[in-house]
């Protein structure tokens, strides 16, 4: 079993929830993302996304956009990201999922890929931009190597689309709360608990949200209809405008999700 | 084939919340082509509205001048608004009101597409945004005042390169915050599936009229056929008619500052394979994956990558690609203005420029039809500034 199928088996057991905080890996640079990823893990993170920067990052908002871009001129490239996880295997258990837009990852070759994160202490990986139509390859090849495939459903899923994603997904199932891209505005009535109730009507699977989680008020909403809340673009903002709020931001934020 | 592609390019890598959109419109664009009444409709607004069949102009003083093939230009120039990006704008557009969104939106670059899109959404009335770099909105100004007299909005984008790269980012951002009330009129064969075919589809009109008016004005197949290529649409709607004929085929992608200055847009010469905005095909890229920035004179030409059939082609050995510079699709803008009163796109000089070098190589019993896709009104502002002109 992967490391992200025994943290959400073991919080399922406590009827807790996972709390996954999403931070840019290389804004503002490598080494502060080394000791931003040991914080979140001393304040309780359950699961942490490592974004790999890309100059074309069409799911995010203006937050995520300019964090890639500043860390795409530190030099960022994928083949940092995995150099950076193997690092931080030295000090931290934590799950951790890259999240990274497709063509990186293509470059770079999808089975060396898997492999060389596998090899490093990766996780899962996230790839907006490649639904599971698209995934085949990366599917076998990442089953092999037992790293989690997470896939995203929306709000415009259609019933065999939740079918698809959920056969294809493997850790959890990243569910978008809202039509639209990361940092944007959530919307908290009713539709995110049914969208996610009609999910579990076709899979066990752990279902995650994320995009537009931003205080600690949403994220405990949040988590009271899903098995996991994403906080990225908040987060992300927080480093940049206000670094020093952070830890007690963070601490908030995983208080509130239960 | 897998569906949706051509040969290993094209795909559909978007978001998974557009992914329902992508099917219904495929959907619906599968059932358009057999429902009579839109196919009536369609081409009767082709007719009466856009002004087809354009005209296959025997281009004669050009032709002396260059002293060799016998050049014809299909003037794409002469559809309304000024460009072939009616073709598929209006397609687009009919499409979105029958599948009942409200709204339109659009990338433009060189801002034909984006005069194309509004004037089809003034025409069947939608709502209408377009999304324009903020370079591409200081040397397209006349444009984007066109747009804003026909109704639309134009959103500038002022993130990334601020060409038309970052409109279409911008642009699929909208859609996918916006996908249950609008539809994306993409303006190439570029993007997710069945984007690059049904833009295609809706351009192929091009090469369907040049073929029956080159047979009548010459009673044969032309030798070949030349057009610029930046998404590559008025190429594919010029060359798909031709695919199964003995026709050579040229697309000139656009040679910037020089190949080996970097500043180009030449996605063949520079470039590899990768995904980007939606589609498998060839990219400026760097080691890492991360797209490179482009320079070309034609904002129309100025992007990182090509539709996917383009490449298949090429694989193929179907169509060739070569490339024109800056400066040789500036001389070709000149030399067809002075020797035929006709002012060219600065894209469509690119094809141009390419006919330059190829007619006088050949003999003259040999036809060549260049795509001439766009008229150069909206060049001559950036023209006369690089001429060091003011006006």
């Amino acid at each position: 079993m992967n490391r992200i199928e025994k943290t959400f088996k073991k919080l399922r057991t406590q009827n807790k929830k996972a709390f996954i905080p999403y931070i840019m890996a290389g804004d503002p640079s490598l080494e502060k993302t080394k000791e931003l990823v040991v914080l979140l893990e001393e304040c309780g993170a359950d699961i942490i996304e490592l974004g790999v920067p890309f100059t074309d990052p069409l799911a995010d908002g203006p937050t995520i956009q300019r964090a890639a871009e500043r860390a795409l001129k530190n030099g960022v490239t994928l083949r940092k990201v995995i150099a950076l996880v193997k690092d931080l295997r030295v000090k931290t258990k934590v799950p951790l999922v890259l999240m990274t837009y497709y063509n990186p990852v293509f470059k770079y070759g999808e089975e060396k890929f898997i492999n060389d994160a596998k090899d490093a202490g990766v996780d899962g990986v996230i790839i907006p931009d490649l639904p599971p139509d698209e995934a085949g390859e990366l599917i076998k090849t990442a089953k092999k190597a037992d790293l989690a495939t997470i896939f995203l459903l929306a709000p415009t899923s259609t019933e065999d689309r939740i079918k698809k994603v959920a056969t294809a997904s493997k850790g959890f199932i990243y569910y978008v709360s809202m039509t639209g891209i990361t940092g944007a505005q959530i919307l908290l009535d009713d539709s995110i608990g049914k969208s996610i109730n009609n999910i579990r009507r076709i899979t066990d699977k752990p279902v995650a949200v994320g995009f537009g989680v931003s205080t600690p008020d949403e994220a405990r909403a949040v988590s009271g209809v899903s098995d996991g809340v994403i906080v990225g673009s908040a987060i992300v903002r927080k480093i940049q405008e206000a670094p020093e709020g952070l830890r007690d931001f963070i601490l908030k934020l995983r208080e509130a999700v239960r | 084939m897998k569906k949706g592609y051509f040969g290993k390019y094209g795909g559909r890598f978007v978001p998974e919340t557009l992914m329902p959109a992508l099917m219904e419109l495929e959907k619906a664009y599968l059932e358009s082509k057999k429902d009579k009444d839109f196919q009536e409709r369609l081409v009767h607004l082709q007719k009466t509205y856009i002004g087809r069949p354009t005209p296959l102009y025997f281009a004669q003083r050009f032709t002396e001048h260059l002293g060799g093939a016998k050049v014809y230009l299909k003037r794409e120039d002469l559809a309304h608004t000024g460009a072939h990006k009616i073709n598929n704008a209006i397609g687009q557009a009919l499409l979105a009101k029958k599948i009942g969104k409200k709204r339109i939106i659009a990338e433009t670059g060189a801002g034909q597409h984006g005069v194309a899109t509004a004037t089809g959404a003034a025409l069947v009335g939608l709502e209408c945004d377009v999304y324009m770099g903020t370079d591409d909105m200081k040397r397209q100004a006349l444009n984007v005042f066109r747009m804003r007299l026909l109704g639309a909005r134009v959103i500038e984008v002022p993130v990334g390169s601020r060409t038309l790269k970052d409109a279409i980012n911008e642009a699929l951002r909208d859609w996918t915050t916006n996908v249950r009330t609008t539809h994306y009129v993409l303006g190439t064969v570029f993007g997710p599936h069945p984007f690059p075919s049904m833009v295609r589809d809706f351009q192929s009109v091009i090469g369907k009229e040049a073929k029956k008016q080159i047979i009548q004005a010459e009673g044969r197949l032309p030798d070949y056929l030349v057009a610029c290529v930046g998404g590559g649409s008025n190429a594919m709607g010029l060359f798909h008619e031709f695919l199964d004929d003995n026709v050579k085929m040229i697309g000139v992608e656009a040679g910037g500052k020089g190949i080996e200055t970097g500043e180009h847009a030449a996605r063949f010469a520079g470039g590899s394979i990768g995904v980007f905005q939606g589609c498998k095909t060839f990219l400026l890229q760097d080691d890492d994956g991360n797209v490179l920035g482009t320079h070309s004179v034609s904002a129309g030409l100025d992007y990182a990558s090509i539709g996917p059939q383009h490449p298949y082609l090429r694989d193929a050995g179907r169509v060739q690609y070569t490339y024109a510079t800056d400066a040789e699709a500036l001389a070709a803008f000149e030399l067809l203005s002075k020797t035929e009163g006709i002012i060219p796109a600065l894209e469509s000089a690119h094809a141009v420029a390419e006919t330059i070098k190829l007619a006088p190589k050949l003999s003259g019993d040999k036809l060549i039809i260049v795509n001439l896709s766009g008229r150069g009104d909206k060049d001559v502002q950036h023209v006369a500034a690089i001429k060091g002109i003011s006006l």
